[in-house]
């Protein structure tokens, strides 16, 4: 998960625009892979993006910035995702985030000092049925209670 | 297209098929309130003050957009309707940094007006916090201040569409909904050309020109400063309007007048300086012609234009004339000739011009201005400031009587009066260049190709056995349509290119008076202003080509000799490079 | 390799030999038995991948990996009890099935005969076999757009074939012209399960009627109502059943391409789609030519990027178009200028599902479900504070009290039903007097909720409404794309108001000036999200206007939830000094010696209800 390119290297960049440049609306799809390989979206990359595609860089910028998932800042190693959806709230997932936060001393959407974990309380994951439910990266974790959140941060 | 009938508070009217409830209202005089709307550019019903009832459609549709079909039955008027504007117009309100009395747009605010029409008397639904807004005043020419924008997005459409840039755009989305220039940095470091489009559309006072104003007072009130001004051609064609004038009235006498009330020592016309600019960029286009140079040659007296061609078209950058604009020019003469012919210390004197631009006020600070070291022009204003001076040094604008500018600087010729119009400096140019290839007087001087507001014109101008073939273009995203050509070398068979950052030209420029957006709907101000040039030029003025102009020739005579000349270089022209289009490294 | 519609006819025949015995046939292969896992992400989350490979694993090391089939299958809705298996042809019905059970079910279950019995259902303890009839939770379900999820694996194109799949594409590529699908559609009575619930057909015949050298069919899989998870659970159990029912949608139009635009948050969804626009590709169910007809489709997929606005059709197309997600005003509607200027359709994943059904059995079967408002079924994500949480297909007509006790099972640990919330966001919560509501489209706004997309939320006492109100407009406020005045800056002062009354500086007027904010913001926003952002907060007004007003006025939250109005307390009567509470709470508030009754610290305490949630002795408490 950590294997991010450098924004140093523009190439993986360059084959991706390649790739998708001349498809109808294809601003999205390469923001959302250059995303996956570079880990975040950084004004080196948005303007290389903007300049190849030919638009304004507030153009790409107005983009990202709309769009919950794209970022403009490293994120932690593991991601937690904590839902906070309506099933996920009215069982009290509030105080799971609340927890979390607690336990890694960080704000809601904050990363730890040492870039290991970052905190966000996220949209419905669509795993109702195991509300309270979060995600570190790709681990679903279900019936979750504020006490489980140091054994579950041990884990990584 | 055929018409349709329609009714609109019950009255019936016929109007064309699928014109927009807007439209079919002003029509009978109806008014609806507008913000986000502006004609041809910004239609995307967002600020829903223009919302109406419209008989079957279950929400308020705004007129704006919705448009008319057979039979419809509209309301403008109804309590649903007026609640829904009032109650929309407070959260804008409620989100609006009301410090009406210290803002410059006080009295030509749309906002402030639509309060007022509206009969709005309290905000009902207040901001419990207030929030925190960062004003950007990097630029030397454009002042964004968040705290009153309002999010019609009128300047991300005039700036992406109309000038093809997109320096500024939406960010975020929600209430942290910003307009501003990606990654929030300063409009001076953005793509910005500091055309100042964006603040004549914008319907308050989140964008206006960096103030001036008190630079000059003070120069003025400085008795070690011989401080002088010169007002460029389309000053006179915007000036009157902000004083209650009708559009296009000519003001010239009064602009003269007014200037010499506020204190000037010496009150000269830019006029002088583009008669000047024909006699140089004519003569180098006759050069590259003849003895083979760069073509086609660009026009360089749109400050933005530059700024555009050194960001977007380095590798055309050869194309450019290397005149300096007018208002450099003018700089650089009264700086040298002026001074010394009076035994003033380059050091003492100090230029102001006027301008209907704000990105003369990024050219005058260009590295490249100098003269002998110094800043060749010391303050640029705009139509605006110039306007609030007159008001706050209590003249009467409207009364003042019809004087003329200081003779000799102050000189000039209809040929550079309409070089406030798009396609002006190019007729301007043909008038003189015919004459010199051919050395015979024209029988027609009158280029109405090359006129109108038409974004892309061309014309081939016959001189002798020679054909010029010529283009004009004005508002970014047309010069980048010709430019693109060129670049792709599809415009090899052309000499000569004028190309203007503002649609119309400088009679609107980013630094004219502020026509409302829903005057816009029935004017347009960029032929109404350039009326009153032409007229200047064809009914007023008693030559009518630069080189006729007896004090230009005298300056030939007296310190430049020739047109080209190696004085004539050394402090009219000069040379550009290539600029980063965002520079986010300073 | 392109088939001919025979030769694909015969691969599901031959499919049908060995899977029949899931649908009551008789095995015509080795295969005598499927053990069918979920692999739904509920499921999977609960590590059911492990247990499939687990499963496969010893089948193998048994010599059974011919005889028993272990297929990972779209969500069988139950998702409480997951991880679930299935074993056919017996339907044995297990619940809670972790990966080391493997051994259990392979060796007791497939090899002995004999039922696992701690893997099964208390309910259905006497006769675990044939669980999906028995189990109440089944019982007044009515599967139809999620007829396969479950029965079929989502990665293999086969077996969709093998029931029915791409019969429907099949038939109106040559039985039928462009007008009878419409009408076919039409007079289903099909409505779009998306939430305005516009009638398929109709929008269908407009986008037909445009002229155009290009058009689009589109599908919504931007699943954003929060505890909404159907879409989801249909791509990842029967993905073939959105592309047929595109393709259909493609030639009753006159398109040639289409979009599906999926919430990038549903990683098993996404590959699960990719996978089957890829095998429908090598099949020539999509591309040039599909099935020797002549009929072109060419199938993308967008991923969403985090913006629920884009569930409004208008941003969805902006935002396919590669753009910010803002709602464009209407007209020109999608059907005359939609995806990149061109007329377009655009369905959600649950309207799509019903199509290859309803031209397979006609219009009269399916307008025969439900009611003269709504035809068909509908699938209800149930949630929130209710026993069996998970997806279920009901026929519309249905009463909310038969879906949340019956078939849902009631409210846990003994509490008292608050409201049912349904329609998310946009939706409003229903009161205990209107359970006997027969849910349909109209029915629903006529008590102030909505259908929405399904999402249904279950209230208890424990639940505060004011609360609830706040975390809607919360949500909106989030949501907002920011393009028009009253929704961006309304949504903002509601929710002001609302934190306001929730941090017990609530004021007389506020309640009024709630409702003058909703009804403005009702009539003058631009799009549907803002149109019915207000809708939680007014209907929770209408019907829990107490509870504000004891917020406002008594400075009280009587479910206890709102924090600044609450304190917790420990009963000194019953409080036995375990000291377990002073343990675990997180910031040291609570003090005391052991063996005699502690204390709360009300200004240490940070209110986060640990201490009553470890509580044996039922001694702390909110006030």
């Amino acid at each position: 998960m950590d294997d991010f390119v450098s924004i140093d290297n523009l190439t993986p960049l360059k084959e991706i625009i390649a790739k998708h440049k001349g498809a109808p609306g294809c601003a999205m799809p390469i923001l959302q892979e250059a995303q996956e390989v570079y880990g975040y979206l950084p004004i080196e990359l948005q303007k290389t993006i903007a300049e190849e595609l030919g638009v304004s860089l507030s153009e790409i910028f107005g983009i990202v910035t709309f769009y919950t998932q794209f970022t403009l800042v490293r994120k932690g190693k593991y991601r937690v995702g904590i839902c906070l959806g309506t099933a996920c709230y009215v069982r009290g997932a509030q105080n799971i985030v609340d927890r979390f936060c607690r336990e890694l001393n960080v704000e809601v959407g904050g990363t730890t000092p040492d870039m290991k974990f970052t905190v966000d309380a996220t949209r419905c994951l669509g795993a109702c049925g195991l509300a309270p439910v979060m995600m570190i990266n790709e681990d679903v974790y279900g019936a979750l209670t504020p006490d489980m959140a140091p054994d579950i941060i041990a884990k990584y | 297209m055929s018409n349709i009938n329609i009714k609109i508070n019950g009255q019936e009217v016929s109007v064309p098929a699928g014109i927009s409830i807007l439209e079919a209202a002003k029509s009978i005089n109806v008014h609806i309130p507008t913000l986000c709307y502006l004609k041809d550019v910004n239609v995307i019903g967002a600020c829903r003050m223009c919302l109406c009832e419209v008989t079957g459609q279950r929400a308020l549709v705004a007129a704006c957009v919705f448009p008319c079909s057979e039979g419809m039955e509209i309301f403008t008027n109804s309590p649903k309707v007026r609640e829904a504007r009032k109650v929309t117009l407070e959260l804008i309100l409620s989100n609006h940094n009301r410090e009406c009395t210290t803002c410059e747009r006080s009295g030509v605010c749309e906002l402030q007006q639509t309060a007022e029409d509206l009969n709005v008397r309290d905000i009902r639904f207040p901001a419990m916090q207030e929030e925190k807004y960062v004003i950007d005043d990097v630029s030397p020419s454009v002042v964004r201040d968040p705290s009153k924008c309002i999010l019609c997005n009128r300047c991300v459409s005039v700036c992406k569409d109309v000038q093809g840039l997109g320096a500024l755009g939406a960010t975020q989305r929600g209430f942290s909904k910003e307009i501003a220039p990606a990654f929030g940095l300063p409009l001076a470091d953005s793509n910005c050309i500091n055309c100042g489009q964006c603040i004549i559309n914008c319907p308050v006072g989140a964008l206006k020109e960096k103030d001036d104003t008190e630079k000059v007072w003070a120069a003025i009130a400085d008795p070690n400063k011989h401080v002088v001004v010169h007002a460029a051609p389309s000053v006179r064609a915007g000036l009157g309007e902000a004083f209650g004038l009708e559009r296009g009235s000519l003001v010239s006498g009064k602009l003269a007048a007014a200037l010499r009330r506020l204190g000037f020592d010496k009150v000269f016309d830019t006029n002088f300086a583009a008669d000047l600019t024909i006699m140089e960029e004519g003569t180098e286009l006759i050069g590259r012609v003849t003895e083979g140079g760069k073509l086609p040659m660009i026009t360089s007296c749109s400050p933005g234009w530059i700024k555009y061609c050194e960001m977007y078209y380095p590798d055309l950058l050869a194309h450019l004339s290397s005149c300096k604009s007018p208002q450099e020019m003018m700089g650089a003469v009264l700086k040298t000739h002026y001074a010394e012919s009076n035994g003033i210390d380059i050091n003492d004197i100090f230029v102001v011009s006027v301008m209907p631009c704000t990105a003369k006020k990024y050219e005058v600070q260009r590295p490249e201005m100098k003269v002998k070291g110094v800043q060749e022009t010391d303050v640029s204003i705009t139509v605006r400031e110039l306007a609030r001076m007159i008001n706050e040094a209590g003249i009467d604008f409207n009364t003042l009587p019809d004087e003329n500018f200081d003779e000799y600087y102050g000189d000039y010729t209809g040929a550079g009066t309409i070089f406030g119009a798009t396609g002006g400096v190019m007729e301007a140019a043909a008038r003189t260049a015919v004459e010199v290839i051919t050395g015979k007087e024209a029988e027609n001087i009158d280029y109405e190709a090359v006129r109108g507001v038409e974004g892309v014109k061309s014309a081939a101008i016959k001189a002798g056995d020679l054909t010029l073939n010529v283009m004009v273009a004005h508002g970014g995203s047309n010069i980048r349509t010709v430019m693109d050509k060129l670049r792709a070398g599809e415009l090899n068979d052309y000499h000569f290119i004028e190309l203007m950052a503002c649609p119309g030209g400088c009679v609107n420029g980013g630094g004219q008076p502020i026509v409302n957006a829903q005057e816009k709907m029935t004017h347009d101000i960029r032929v109404e202003r350039a009326k009153a040039l032409y007229h200047e030029d064809a009914d007023v003025l008693k030559f009518r080509k630069s080189h006729e102009n007896p004090s230009v020739q005298k300056l030939y005579k007296e310190y430049l000799g020739e047109p080209n000349s190696h004085k004539a270089h050394e402090i009219l022209h000069t040379k550009y490079e290539q600029k980063p289009q965002i520079d986010y490294k300073k | 390799m392109k088939k001919t519609f025979e030769e694909l006819q015969q691969i599901g025949k031959n499919k049908l030999d060995r899977i029949g015995l899931r649908i009551g046939l008789e095995a015509k292969t080795e295969s005598q038995k499927q053990i069918m896992v979920c692999g739904g992400t509920g499921c999977h989350s609960s590590s059911s991948h492990i247990l499939i490979d687990n499963l496969k694993k010893e089948l193998k090391a048994k010599g059974l990996e011919n005889k028993v089939d272990v297929i990972q299958t779209g969500c069988f809705g139950l998702c409480q009890k997951g991880p679930i298996v299935i074993i056919y042809p017996e339907g044995t019905f297990y619940a809670h099935v972790m990966p080391d059970d493997f051994k259990d079910i392979v060796e007791q279950h497939v090899m002995g005969g004999k039922i696992v019995d701690r893997l099964v259902l208390d309910e259905i303890k006497d006769n675990p076999n044939d669980g999906l009839n028995q189990l109440e939770f089944y019982k007044k379900q009515n599967r139809n757009a999620l007829y396969n999820c479950g029965l079929v694996d989502p990665e293999e194109i086969d077996e969709y074939l093998a029931l029915d799949g791409y019969k429907a594409l099949h038939k109106v590529l040559t039985e039928m012209s462009q007008d009878d699908v419409c009408n076919e559609i039409l007079n289903s009575g099909l409505r779009g399960r998306g939430g305005a619930g516009f009638p398929t057909g109709r929008k269908w015949m407009f986008a037909k009627a445009a002229q155009a050298d290009k058009k689009y069919v589109l599908c919504n899989a931007d699943e954003g109502d929060p505890g909404a998870f159907m879409d989801r659970s249909v791509l990842e159990g029967d993905p073939h059943v959105i592309i047929e029912a595109m393709a259909i949608a493609a030639y009753a139009i006159g398109a040639d391409e289409g979009y599906v635009y999926v919430r990038a948050e549903y990683p098993i969804a996404v590959k699960r789609l990719v996978l089957a626009i890829q095998q429908a590709e090598d099949y020539g169910l999509l591309g040039d030519n599909i099935m020797g007809t002549g009929f072109n489709f060419k199938l993308n997929v967008r991923l969403g990027a985090g913006a629920f606005v884009c569930g409004e059709e208008t941003a969805l197309l902006n935002s396919v178009e590669g753009k910010r997600g803002e709602p464009r005003p209407r007209p020109p509607f999608p059907a005359n200028a939609g995806a990149f200027g061109k007329p377009t359709v655009l369905n959600n994943v649950e309207t799509y599902a019903n199509i290859p059904k309803i031209i397979r059995e006609g219009a009269e079967w399916f307008a025969k479900i439900g009611t003269e408002d709504t035809s068909g079924t509908k699938v209800f994500a149930v949630g929130g504070k209710i026993v069996n949480t998970g997806l279920v297909e009901v026929p519309m007509g249905i009463t909310l009290r038969e879906i949340i006790f019956e078939i849902g099972g009631g409210i846990p640990n003994n509490k008292k039903f608050k409201a049912a919330q349904t329609g998310g966001p946009s939706g409003g919560c229903i009161p205990e007097q209107n359970l006997d509501t027969p849910i349909d489209f109209g029915s629903l706004a006529s008590v102030g909720s909505m259908m929405g997309s399904g999402g249904l939320i279950v209230l208890d006492e424990d639940n505060c409404m004011v609360d609830v109100a706040r975390f809607f407009m919360d949500f909106i406020v989030d949501e907002s794309c920011g393009k028009c005045s009253p929704c961006r800056i309304g949504t903002k002062r509601m929710l002001e108001i609302l934190e306001k009354i929730c941090d017990g500086k609530g004021e007389e007027g506020d309640i009024e000036k709630l409702e003058e904010l909703a009804s403005a913001i009702k009539s003058a926003s631009l799009c549907a999200l803002g149109q019915t952002a207000a809708n939680p907060v007014l209907s929770t007004i209408r019907y829990f206007r107490d509870e504000y007003e004891a917020h406002i006025k008594e400075q009280r939250c009587p479910a206890g939830v709102c924090k600044n109005l609450m304190q917790y307390k420990i009963d000194k009567e019953k409080c036995t000094g375990c000291s377990l509470c002073a343990r675990k709470c997180p910031v040291d508030a609570i003090v005391g010696e052991v063996r005699s009754p502690f204390e709360i610290d009300q200004k240490e305490c940070i209110k986060c209800g640990q201490c009553e949630l470890v509580c044996k002795f039922d001694a702390i408490s909110r006030a």
